[in-house]
């Protein structure tokens, strides 16, 4: 397992550059909104992540709160740590693309809105996570992202109620797309995907290391504390 | 189910007298939407039309702040006195105890609300256009939507650091949708521009979701230690 790591290493810097290329130079320009339509390969690749990000954190806090056990906690941690970066990325990129082309920086629309929201949601569980101060931190943590899960289609059908002026999607959304567009879309995506993997892989043996450390430490107190007797 | 509503009611008899002689939560809620009235008031100094416009938001992020401070105090009494380890070790259901302080925060906010309402009208010179009466069901459902969830997460940040900072943080995020609920829907009353049962039935449906989710996770929380 330590020997892939490298390798998918390798294997994301090449797709990067691979996805960088194709998004640059490859995929044709946008006619209406020109160079800066490019930013919606990376725009679109962090979002899609982002939620599957939260998403695998959603169902390791279910299992967590089923099984207890500390492998899904891990899980939960850290894919909501990256899955807050992604998002972070979705949200500086959309502006910067909205500026040109809508005339604005941020509107109160719904997928807009929903992505900040789910995002304050996810800050605030990091935070939780920061601020805990029992060994019950992972149950807090599971209970607050089933709560955060169960307001995400609140607050989408909310501000639904408002009309919407985020492009609809184009993909399965009846629009139609240039092919060389979705090809440099997909490979930034898959790109994006290893980019998120590595990163939630060195992150969790990260978490698993420090649990080690977190257990020797208590078992070394403990067993200062009868020697000292 | 006669247990559980015997417990609650118990507890919540327990909670009103306690607060019915000391008043600890309704004086600083109280004092609190107060400042906070006339800090607005101040800042924004509105006309009758606009206020009408803005009053919406006002009133309502004036409640939320004011119905934290009350929610941050209804687990320090129990905390203090080991009360919560007792509840733990009897078998009295969990979600008794929670119903007889959601039911109980639920009250008090009520109370300051109706007896904030009077001094907003009197300083942004409200007057609503849409069917006035209207207001009661909004101010019942979003309280609900507030308390609910605030007694939940303030059970929750008895167990971190700097809890007092940590239950806004929590209950904030999760309580957007209903807070945009409860101004649209004050909103639309005051203005008489668009009709309020779209939002009426977001905050009923938000209600439903999280009291179920609350009831449901409760002992798992309250157990936790």
């Amino acid at each position: 397992m330590k020997r892939a790591f490298p390798i998918l290493g390798v294997l994301t810097a090449v797709l990067l550059s691979y996805g960088l290329y194709q998004a640059l130079v490859a995929a044709p320009t946008e006619q209406t909104m020109g160079e800066v339509q490019r930013i919606f390969y990376y725009h679109v690749s962090s979002a899609w992540t982002a939620f599957l990000l939260f998403t695998i954190n959603f169902i390791a806090s279910v299992i967590y709160l089923i099984r207890r056990s500390p492998v899904a906690d891990a899980v939960a941690v850290v894919t909501a740590e990256v899955g807050v970066v992604f998002c972070t990325v979705v949200l500086v990129t959309g502006p910067i693309w909205a500026r040109p082309v809508w005339g604005i920086w941020w509107t109160w629309d719904v997928r807009l809105t929903s992505t900040l929201v789910l995002w304050l949601i996810y800050v605030s569980y990091l935070m939780l996570r920061r601020f805990s101060t029992s060994g019950q931190t992972p149950l807090l943590a599971a209970v607050l992202a089933v709560f955060g899960a169960l307001d995400v289609p609140l607050v989408y059908f909310s501000i639904w109620f408002f009309r919407t002026q985020h492009p609809q999607p184009v993909i399965g959304g009846g629009g139609s797309i240039d092919s060389r567009m979705m090809h440099a879309l997909l490979i930034n995506w898959l790109a994006f995907l290893c980019f998120a993997f590595l990163i939630c892989w060195s992150r969790y043996r990260l978490e698993v290391l420090r649990r080690e450390v977190e257990e020797m430490q208590s078992q070394e107190s403990m067993f200062e504390a009868r020697g000292g007797r | 189910m006669s247990l559980i509503s015997n417990i609650t009611a118990a507890t919540l008899a327990k909670d009103i007298r306690l607060e019915w002689r000391s008043k600890d939560a309704i004086n600083s809620m109280l004092f609190f939407g107060l400042l906070v009235v006339v800090v607005f008031s101040f800042a924004f100094d509105p006309i009758a039309e606009e206020s009408r416009r803005i009053a919406g938001g006002l009133v309502w992020v004036a409640f939320l702040f004011a119905a934290v401070v009350a929610l941050n105090q209804t687990w320090a009494r129990e905390v203090r006195n080991q009360v919560l380890d007792a509840y733990r070790v009897s078998p009295a259901p969990a979600n008794s105890l929670f119903l007889a302080k959601a039911l109980g925060n639920f009250l008090f906010v009520i109370v300051m609300e109706v007896l904030m309402t009077p001094l907003f009208i009197v300083f942004y010179k409200l007057r609503a256009l849409g069917p006035a009466w209207m207001l009661a069901p909004i101010a019942v459902l979003g309280t609900w939507a507030l308390v609910v969830n605030g007694t939940f997460f303030a059970a929750m940040s008895l167990r971190t650091r700097a809890r007092e900072i940590m239950l806004p943080l929590l209950l904030f995020p999760i309580s957007l949708p209903a807070i945009l609920a409860m101004v649209r829907a004050t909103t639309a009353i005051l203005t008489a521009d668009e009709p309020a049962k779209f939002w009426i039935v977001l905050l009923i449906a938000y209600d439903v979701v999280f009291t179920t989710a609350c009831l449901l996770l409760f002992e798992t929380v309250l157990q936790a230690e």
